[in-house]
């Protein structure tokens, strides 16, 4: 009975398939604790867990916290703008100096792809990627990887389609990573612009259409779309966009009938997606949030050594 | 008298064999056949051992950045001619991207001056800058940089985008006889980017630059060299496309010039692993491909000249997140022994190394080069079989920022000479410096 065989949660690809599984099983003991009408439980009573947000996100910082409460830990968020972070100090000076006031785990979101690695390599305690750029987003990817278990019994055999930015998205990074290591196969669909550099090299098919990488899919993940990227040059159009690769009810039709659809928020409604298609049947994106704190308690309860269960 | 005694004495097409060079006032007064056990004349007041070594010109490094005035905490101009001194290098060209830009004399006369101070006895021949403040709007005054001692213009750290402007440079730039050395970035193409574009920035997740960034604006200025016929200096070649475009170029009779850096043909943007800043330059380092097209390009002459683009950086700018972090290497103290590995693996000769290292900058430069009786003694005696340990934290450049740090390399400067005077002077005890 293991615990982790990594220090620091930086990316899909350093967790090995029994880490997953065991950040996965972990995750569902503690969801339960979530349903319980008193949802908190002791375990990480007197630890701290500082989180940094140089990049806005309120559901994520929201979800490591409430995680981070669940367990009894202190938590304590500090955003771009609250602190130092804007008055010239180093990331790494700031981290550094936070260390001597001893925290347990820091949780760090950045707009910057290596920022957790660089914090990982000057601090002593374990680093949580909670988004890094286009890099990695492990604990969706986790989540990602939970709320398809939990409703499919199964990754292994899947086909997960992801579409959208590719290129310049970290969900779709980790995803690729994760769901390849569980067994899945992953096809990826964007208009050109939106592909980086040999994807493919990353395990997963590659189509410029969106109706192909739907047909026969287990699972659609859609991207958010940010229309700033239109200065960019990467699409003509948000109209264009929604037509040529946005979900509609019509395209979900080529999925398989049971097909799961996922998105990792915050939602474009009518661009990325139909808002039948966000709010039917087959969409798990609220489970998505739901199982995101209790992958984010079996990480800071992994992270900071806990085992799995010894009557598992 | 000094005489440097029993090396191998390598001046490509010139000298290669076992000589004595004897020196006197700051010249070289003689190269003779070695005077097998005859005791030395009573002029001679000095011998340098050098069996076993590599006697060659000056090396010259003809792209580097000394960070004075401005930036002194990253670099001194004192402290840049140690490192060069100590890498074999007798003269350095530093870049005008400082703080003031040095696009006037003024600047150009305080960095020769600053290098006259330091005491170090390196030559430092500036390169003035392209246009005023490096801003690519207007051209800066060549008349005088040039009688202030700029060897080059160049507005190296920026490209100059503007067409018209690059040519008028260009043109202008020949009535002085300054080369014009052009760093060759599109800017559209490689705003944002971090690294090379290619399998490493996809899985890291840092925005690539393409290598079309280079090779479109080295493919526009061999047209604007065509056009006017100036000198035109190719710094910093990293791509295959560019390696091409100036092979085909050269073969046309265009008169262009190019260099490349030692990190372009040992590493490639695998070297960048977890986000090493260290290994963040630019132009970015490319794939295998490229690294073998710029290989290929150093040993059949297209590209003329290795450079070390010594970019010292502090921590400050290097221990922060990879796409905030600063481009550059500190250069200086690995370029020679990253360049013997070439000959090492037999990819270019002993001599095929001097030219690029010393022949071909002055040429391009437009300095006087190879050893010549009668010529400036500036002479780097080179043990090609040292093996030495890179210390990055012992580099007497204040930029400790290289990838090479804790690398095994063999071959060193063991002797630096400059007008006469050793500069640096790295033999073994006992190996020589009698009297
Ligand atoms: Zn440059």
């Amino acid at each position: 009975m293991g615990g982790l065989s990594t220090k620091h949660i930086l990316e899909m690809a350093s967790l090995s398939c029994d880490d997953i599984t065991l950040i996965l099983d972990t995750a569902v003991n503690m969801k339960e604790i979530s349903r319980r009408p008193v949802k908190k439980v002791p375990t990480l009573r007197g630890k701290t867990v500082v989180s940094f947000f140089y990049e806005s996100s309120t559901r994520t910082r929201v979800s490591f916290d409430l995680a981070a409460k669940r367990l009894s830990a202190d938590s304590v968020a500090l955003t771009a703008g609250a602190s130092s972070m804007t008055k010239g100090e180093t990331l790494v000076d700031t981290v550094r100096n936070l260390e001597v006031m001893s925290p347990d785990i820091i949780v760090i979101r950045h707009s910057s792809a290596g920022a957790p690695h660089l914090l990982a390599r000057h601090v002593s305690l374990p680093v949580i990627n909670a988004g890094d750029g286009m890099h990695a987003h492990p604990s969706q990817a986790l989540l990602d990887l939970m709320t398809v278990r939990e409703k499919k019994g199964r990754i292994a055999g899947l086909r997960l389609a992801i579409i959208g930015d590719i290129a310049r998205s970290r969900v779709a990074r980790c995803n690729i990573a994760g769901f390849r290591k569980m067994g899945a196969s992953v096809v990826v669909a964007a208009p050109p612009t939106m592909l980086p550099f040999g994807i493919d090299s990353l395990g997963a098919e590659v189509t410029h259409s969106a109706d192909e990488a739907i047909d026969g899919a287990d699972v659609i993940m859609m991207l958010r779309i940010q229309k700033e990227r239109l200065a960019a040059h990467l699409f003509s159009s948000a109209r264009e966009y929604a037509r040529t690769f946005g979900l509609t009810v019509e395209r979900v039709k080529r999925a398989r009938p049971d097909a799961l659809i996922m998105h990792p928020g915050p939602l474009n409604r009518g661009v990325e997606i139909a808002p039948e298609v966000a709010d039917g049947p087959c969409s798990v994106i609220l489970d998505q949030v739901e199982n995101g704190v209790a992958v984010r308690m079996a990480l800071f309860y992994l992270v900071l050594g806990g085992q799995r269960d010894g009557g598992d | 008298m000094v005489v440097i005694r029993g090396g191998r004495v390598v001046d490509p097409g010139h000298l290669d064999g076992i000589y004595d060079i004897y020196i006197s006032e700051g010249r070289i007064v003689d190269i003779a056949a070695p005077s097998a056990g005859a005791a030395s004349s009573p002029a001679v007041t000095e011998e340098i051992q050098a069996a076993g070594k590599i006697v060659t010109p000056g090396l010259i490094d003809m792209h580097v950045h000394l960070r004075e005035p401005g930036y002194e905490y990253k670099e001194t101009i004192a402290t840049g001619c140690l490192a060069a001194a100590c890498g074999g290098f007798t003269a350095v060209c530093p870049m005008p991207n400082t703080e003031p830009v040095n696009d006037r004399a003024e600047v150009c006369r305080f960095m020769i001056s600053q290098a006259a101070a330091s005491g170090v006895g390196v030559r430092v021949l500036p390169i003035g800058a392209i246009s005023r403040d490096q801003e690519g709007k207007d051209l800066a005054e060549f008349a005088g940089l040039k009688e202030a001692g700029a060897v080059a213009v160049s507005d190296d750290g920026k490209p100059v985008s503007d067409d018209l402007l690059m040519r008028r440079a260009m043109e202008y730039a020949k009535g002085f006889g300054l080369p014009v050395i052009s760093h060759c970035e599109v800017v559209s193409l490689a705003a944002g980017g971090a690294m090379n574009e290619g399998l490493a920035s996809t899985r890291l997740g840092l925005a690539g630059i393409p290598n079309a960034a280079e090779r479109i604006m080295v493919e526009r200025d061999i047209a604007l060299c065509e056009l006017t016929g100036a000198a035109l200096h190719i710094a910093h070649v990293s791509a295959r496309e560019s390696v091409r475009a100036i092979r085909e170029a050269k073969k046309r009779g265009v008169p262009v010039t190019a260099e490349t850096a030692p990190h372009f043909f040992m590493l490639t943007d695998e070297a960048v692993g977890e986000y090493d800043t260290a290994a963040k330059v630019n132009p970015p380092l490319r794939s295998e491909a490229d690294r073998e097209a710029v290989c290929e390009g150093l040993a059949d002459g297209t590209i003329d000249a290795i450079a070390s683009d010594h970019a010292p950086h502090s921590v400050m700018e290097k221990e922060v997140e990879f796409d905030l972090a600063a481009n550059g290497i500190s250069g200086l103290e690995t370029s020679l022994a990253l360049s013997l590995s070439l000959v090492r693996r037999n990819l270019i000769s002993i001599s095929r190394l001097v030219e690029a290292m010393s022949l071909a900058p002055a040429r391009i430069l437009g300095l006087p080069g190879g050893l010549a009786v009668g010529g400036p003694a500036d002479i780097t005696v080179i043990d090609p079989d040292m093996a030495w340990r890179v210390d990055a934290a012992s580099f007497r450049s204040l930029g400790k920022n290289t990838p090479f740090d804790r690398w095994e390399l063999q071959g060193k400067a063991v002797l630096t000479m400059v007008g006469g005077r050793v500069v640096y002077y790295g033999l073994a005890p006992g190996a020589g410096r009698c009297r």
